[in-house]
């Protein structure tokens, strides 16, 4: 049928359904609700590692595997270092700036090397805000609790603690930088209302929050010239006869040569694992996000926590075609659109966690009431219209330009009709574990950012993303930097990579593949 | 049409899948018609290391040059972005060595003169809006190295929103400004100099060194599984 005509019932059952109220479910609900539908319990997707320091915990067979991966690296490889210094970051979104420009803002030398270009990362992307208590009626207490039932109990008590409390410093360096918040009339940020969360803490630049952000944090690395390493893949990292971390290898993807880096610390801000397309899903993730430090920190003995949940986020576009995977930002719901099935009707509130979201989305589709393209694809109707119907004509593109932008170039104007979607692979809520100070149990290795595991529990409640980034990235930074002053540089050795492949054969070897797999194969061969 | 067949969209490309021909840095390759220009790319076998970053429309990695049949125009897009047509000739944006001024934001004197020192270009726009014509997030760019240059920078703030930084304004100046540039460091000049600081985030920073909370973190914090568990559902 034409999607005008199926769209009709979007329409003609919006007056019925503003009247309606859905509560968010209740604990035992959601639960049963997730343990049928959502991906994370799809056991036929998972199986255990075989060896590493998670030995025997389950995730996805996709990042089983890469774990298990072997290091492209050879035994007798020249570690004669082509560059030093005192921190090294490796990757350049939200995460590694912000450590990049702590350690730099605290004395030291930094190097920033990224697989692709300076910015280039999942956090340009963000969408849905930066949850920081700036209201007068919220708290940090309030954005620990909210948080803390949103990742099912599951977070790290002290990590949430640091995270929420320094959220509103975090907030007036950025302000100092240049990002422009939105204000309220009397000058204070403006704070949205997002899923989970109890209280309005939203800060957001329309709906071009991780852009505006990382537009001025990039423009600062540039500013304070902090040596940039762009299109250098971090393959491999180094120890010493402790263990400790001293450096990391890269490939160069202009000219496929091997550049060796010499650090007192290393700080992984390598971002997500959207690209891995674990159990098939589309993603909103950036061409890069394939989970590179996972594997790197996992060969240096690094453990992981949490590696069996990830976030599918509920509104990925599945129509047109061109769009498959790309986000509606959650913003859209937040100001009140509602989701709708085949029949007209609602049947979850919108508001609840993504992950009680993404399950009834999926349910609805697999109970038939879903509405499906010729190309296979199924979702249901994210009702955007309502928002002028309720707010008034030019609420969507005033406060959506980028999503109106983005379907406008394919001849759909969202502001007039709904928008098909179905959840899609956005987020991994668990990496390396990592304690307050964004270090690992391997000493001298930092994960920060989306890396990193722990603070989200089982699921990351929106708009903390942004947050993790710039306080992690920070106390990352910080940390590093305030040890090189007093710290040789370790020795450059492979003794960690020995011991990884001597465990492997123990254990039953190599999955057969190399990692990091640095981007996906998209291109098609003969 | 059987009756569960009502809910499924029609899609022309689907329903008449059909392979196009299109060039790709003047070669020509057979593609399905209506994928975008970076799954093109893919398609025809090509490796994208430069050229492809957050395939959302947000980065501006994939700047790319493009002309349909027969028209002469060279237009601009994002390769993530832009489906493909027949007939259609491609060519992505190579990295451009505009200048990028250096500069301390927050130590700037008088931010909206130093724009002069720091882009001295700016003022010497010409008016052609090949600018404004290359940008494809449909920004008036020319209008905004205007407004800067006369020390309207809350207006660029606003306009500029939307630059995903692809640099397209940039190769096309007669003048030699950059515009994204200029706007990135008046938007940051906006922010950090013009713009009021919100009074409720210091009394905020200021609780929170305090201790205003700590009684409220000494009960959480020692709560057990259950307590706590509890204690989280009472909060709506």
């Amino acid at each position: 049928m034409d999607i005008h005509a199926l769209q009709q019932i979007v329409h003609r059952t919006r007056d019925a359904r503003r009247k309606q109220i859905i509560p968010k479910l209740p604990p035992a609900e959601r639960d049963q609700l997730i343990h049928k539908y959502h991906p994370d319990y799809r056991a036929s997707a998972y199986r255990p590692i075989r060896f590493g320091p998670n030995a025997d915990d389950r995730t996805v067979v996709e990042l089983a595997t890469l774990l298990e991966g072997d290091s492209p690296i050879a035994g007798g490889f020249d570690l004669t270092p082509h560059y030093q210094t005192d921190v090294l970051v490796v990757g350049g979104g939200g995460a590694g700036c912000a450590a990049a420009l702590h350690a730099h803002g605290a004395g030291a030398k930094v190097i920033l090397a990224t697989k692709l270009r300076l910015g280039d990362s999942n956090s340009v992307m963000a969408q849905g805000g930066m949850q920081i208590s700036v209201a007068p009626e919220d708290s940090p207490v309030t954005h620990f609790v909210d948080t803390l039932k949103g990742g099912h109990m599951q977070n790290d008590h002290q990590l949430l603690k640091v995270m929420v409390e320094e959220g509103p410093s975090i907030a007036k360096w950025l302000l100092s930088l240049g990002v422009l918040f939105d204000r309220d009339g009397d000058g204070n940020l403006h704070v949205k209302k997002g899923g989970g969360s109890s209280k309005p803490r939203l800060l957001t630049c329309s709906d071009y929050t991780g852009l505006e952000i990382m537009r001025v944090l990039k423009d600062e690395v540039l500013n304070q010239k902090i040596q940039l390493l762009e299109f250098c893949s971090a393959v491999e990292l180094t120890s010493n006869d402790e263990g400790n971390c001293t450096g990391a290898i890269f490939k160069d993807l202009d000219n496929h040569r091997h550049v060796v880096v010499a650090a007192k610390s290393v700080i992984l801000a390598t971002g997500g694992i959207g690209r891995l397309h674990i159990q098939g899903f589309p993603t909103s993730n950036h061409y890069g996000a394939t989970g590179d430090g996972l594997c790197l920190a996992y060969r240096m003995g690094a453990k992981l926590m949490h590696i069996d949940t990830f976030q599918y986020h509920p509104s990925g576009a599945v129509y047109p075609e061109q769009l498959i995977g790309a986000l509606v930002t959650e913003g859209i719901r937040s100001e009140g659109g509602h989701l709708v099935n085949a029949k007209g009707e609602r049947f979850v509130n919108e508001l609840d966690t993504r992950d009680v979201v993404s399950s009834s989305i999926i349910r609805e589709c697999e109970e038939g009431r879903g509405i499906r393209t010729m190309s296979g694809r199924v979702g249901v109707w994210l009702d955007t219209p309502l928002l002028d119907a309720e707010q008034g004509p030019g609420t969507v593109e005033k406060h959506f330009p980028a999503m109106m932008l983005q379907f406008e170039r394919f001849g759909i104007d969202i502001s007039k009709d709904p928008v098909l979607i179905y959840p899609t692979l956005h987020y991994q809520n668990g990496g390396v574990k990592i304690d307050t100070n964004s270090e690992t149990n391997v000493k001298n290795l930092f994960v920060a950012g989306e890396a990193s595991g722990g603070l989200h529990g089982r699921n990351r409640l929106m708009g903390n993303s942004l947050l993790d980034l710039m306080v992690y990235g920070k106390r990352s930074g910080l940390t590093a930097a305030s040890r090189a002053g007093a710290m040789k540089q370790g020795t450059l050795t492979l003794m960690h990579l020995q011991r990884f492949r001597t465990e492997a054969k123990m254990r039953g070897n190599l999955s057969g593949v190399t990692s990091p797999m640095i981007l996906p194969s998209y291109t098609r061969k003969e | 049409m059987a009756q569960e067949d009502n809910n499924v969209i029609d899609q022309p490309e689907v329903i008449r899948h059909k392979m196009v021909t299109i060039e790709i840095a003047g070669k020509k390759y057979e593609v399905p018609e209506g994928i975008t220009i970076i799954k093109a790319l893919w398609y025809s076998g090509q490796e994208v290391v430069r050229g492809a970053g957050c395939l959302g429309g947000f980065c501006g990695a994939c700047a790319a040059y493009y002309r349909t049949k027969d028209d002469p125009k060279v237009r601009t897009c994002l390769a993530c972005q832009m489906a493909v047509q027949d007939g259609m000739s491609i060519t992505m944006m190579p990295p451009f060595p505009a200048r990028k001024a250096t500069y301390d934001i927050q130590a700037l004197d008088n931010p909206k003169q130093d724009l002069f020192n720091l882009y001295p270009e700016a003022p010497l726009c010409r008016n052609c809006n090949a600018c404004t014509e290359a940008c494809p997030q449909q920004i008036d760019v020319r209008e905004g190295v205007w407004k800067a240059v006369f020390g309207d920078f809350k207006s660029v703030s606003e306009m500029f929103m939307d630059c995903v930084m692809c640099g397209m304004c940039t190769p096309v100046c007669i003048a030699d400004i950059a515009p994204n540039l200029v706007a990135l460091y008046v938007s940051r000049a906006q922010g950090a100099h013009f713009t009021e600081k919100p009074p409720g985030l210091d009394t905020r920073i200021k609780e929170i060194q305090d201790g205003r909370f700590n009684d409220e973190w000494a009960k959480i914090l020692t709560m057990t599984e259950k307590e706590l568990a509890d204690h989280c559902a009472t909060v709506k």
